[in-house]
């Protein structure tokens, strides 16, 4: 007992540690410029909020809000529809054309994207969607597949396979029995596969920056990323821009962080 | 009469379709596949062939050169530097980031009282984006002895400015971000280790070292093999932290695979020696991936 005491002390000490770049931000964001240069390290006194009516506008954080959702939400969206289905696929056939097409799939996950980042740039311009939603959404769509597919076929392959038989039997296409039977018995890995993509897909930032600067359609990064730069010198106003886009992401997690742990753990277990 | 045969072929054919010919049309695969090949398959393989060739960027105007973007590469100091950075980057963060997380999991793994907001609280930097983490970490890292870690600490260290400190320095905001995504892994691992083979080691009188070393550690394996593999690529690929926190300076000190691409391509326009050098980042990274998969998971053992 006495040394799961001294281990509670041990680590409470190290999350108070670790907190300490948390503690600078938050309490920076609250104080004015006087504050700042002055007690860098105290607590506010007295704490301002001017920071941030200042941080919204002067970043345009509404706009890059939606834009931001908007691509993850359907990003998300066509993730999970094409992915369980081509998993589905790559966990039950028994040919090389269906291995083949898994290892090609998991290429994908090593390969750095700085191989294909110029080529795939003139590809979306021919396709006239460089700072559209529309490309992001392909972009993010094709780069997460290979994630996706290898989480969702994992998760399928242990799965007994008499569910769907059974609703064959009964005269179901592989289609219905696929949304009807095999789908929702994929929402635990499912769970997995919305959380590590939306959080990959709503930090990102280098190619909405190439795809999406200068198009008034930037994503949450790139905005705080711009505003940082133009407002470099005034720490209290850059963040509380930091502090309300992260604010956000930082939300969803507290409010799902139990599934999101159990997620992230499992997912990457199978 | 021919009806009748070809309604019960039919019949029978479809009876054989549902019980033998089990697995999914190939259909199933398709729209995922195009979208694959069209956003990483047909770009990476034509990033591969721009690798031999001399393009700007602008125009039309390419000639194949062989292999002169490689011999390039050898004679370039500055893009030689960047892989040696890459590496020494790369490996202070795996071992760093995962012995951390290692201690964090046995840590938080035991029963305290505040385990769960523990969690929280080591994994919560996970979620945001590397960039904002990377600006935070600029001030933290800020030489002014009053301020920032050197204010805590009562140092007067030029974390960012020092090129003999600076790469270190990035290393260290890494892995403050992620020592709790490895921290998770490695919690799932040990939920997977059996509360029994504890108790039969403690009965044979095994000390609580013995145990980890014998007991635990074996069982951890594939969660080792995932931590290790998921943070070597990160690092071999980090970009978006370097970037927005020194951009490759002082000098070239925190220069990395990542950063001389980009800057070959968007500064000076050498398009096809940009891609050249991810072409070199691939195979790093390829090669890194297949003998950690050969080793690691040789040694995996269940429980």
């Amino acid at each position: 007992m006495r040394r799961t005491f001294l281990l509670e002390i041990v680590m409470i000490a190290a999350a108070v540690a670790f907190l300490f770049p948390v503690y600078t931000l938050i309490s920076l964001s609250l104080k004015d410029p006087a504050q700042i240069s002055q007690t860098p390290l105290a607590l506010p006194d007295p704490p301002t909020l001017d920071n941030f009516g200042k941080a919204w506008s002067a970043a345009a954080l509404g706009p890059s809000l939606v834009n931001s959702t908007v691509i993850t939400v359907a990003s998300l969206v066509l993730l999970i529809a094409l992915g369980s289905f081509a998993s589905y696929f790559l966990a039950r056939v028994h040919s090389r054309l269906g291995y083949g097409l898994y290892v090609l799939f998991l290429l994908g996950i090593v390969l750095p994207f700085q191989l294909g980042m110029i080529p795939l740039y003139e590809l979306v311009t021919d396709l006239g969607l460089i700072g559209t939603h529309a490309g992001m959404i392909l972009f993010y769509t094709g780069i997460q597949l290979p994630f996706t597919v290898f989480l969702y076929t994992g998760f399928i392959r242990a799965l007994p396979r008499e569910y769907a038989s059974a609703a064959q039997i009964d005269g179901a296409s592989h289609l219905t029995a696929f949304t009807r039977v095999v789908f929702p018995l994929l929402r635990p890995i499912t769970g997995t596969v919305l959380i590590l993509n939306a959080v990959f897909i709503w930090n990102d930032f280098f190619t909405p920056l190439l795809y999406l600067g200068g198009s008034g359609f930037e994503t949450v990064p790139v905005s705080v990323f711009a505003f940082v730069g133009q407002y470099v010198s005034d720490h209290g106003l850059v963040f509380a821009g930091l502090v309300l886009g992260a604010l956000p992401i930082v939300l969803v997690f507290l409010v799902l962080q139990r599934y999101v742990i159990k997620g992230f753990s499992s997912g990457l277990k199978g | 009469m021919t009806s009748l045969t070809v309604q019960r072929r039919s019949a029978v054919s479809r009876r054989r379709r549902r019980f033998s010919a089990n697995s999914p049309s190939w259909l199933f695969a398709a729209p995922a596949l195009v979208v694959y090949a069209l956003v990483v398959l047909y770009p990476a393989a034509a990033g591969v062939v721009y690798a031999f060739t001399d393009w700007s960027g602008i125009g039309q105007d390419m000639s194949f050169v062989g292999l002169a973007n490689f011999g390039a590469l050898l004679g370039d100091e500055q893009a030689m530097g960047s892989i040696g950075n890459t590496l020494l980057l790369t490996v202070a963060i795996v071992a760093v980031q995962n012995g951390v997380g290692l201690l964090l999991a046995l840590g938080v793994n035991a029963k305290l009282k505040s385990r769960a907001l523990l969690r929280v609280i080591f994994f919560a930097p996970v979620v945001v984006s590397p960039v904002m983490v990377a600006f935070l970490w600029k001030y933290v890292y800020n030489p002014d002895p009053s301020a920032g870690l050197n204010g805590l600490l009562g140092l007067s260290v030029d974390w960012l400015g020092d090129p003999s400190v600076a790469l270190w320095s990035i290393a260290g905001m890494v892995v403050w971000q992620y020592a709790g995504y490895s921290m998770v892994i490695f919690l799932a691992g040990l939920e997977g280790v059996p509360k029994e083979l504890h108790e039969a080691a403690m009965i044979d009188g095994a000390g609580t070292f013995q145990r980890f070393r014998y007991v635990t550690w074996p069982l951890l394996a594939p969660a080792v093999t995932i931590n290790l593999m998921l943070s070597t690529i990160g690092g071999l690929k980090l970009f978006d932290q370097i970037f927005a926190a020194t951009n490759g300076g002082p000098g070239y000190a925190t220069e990395t695979l990542s950063t001389v691409l980009y800057k070959q391509a968007f500064v000076f326009g050498k398009f096809g020696y940009s891609t050249a050098i991810a072409l070199v980042l691939a195979l790093f990274v390829a090669a890194v991936s297949l003998v950690q998969v050969y080793y690691l998971r040789n040694r995996e053992v269940s429980a």
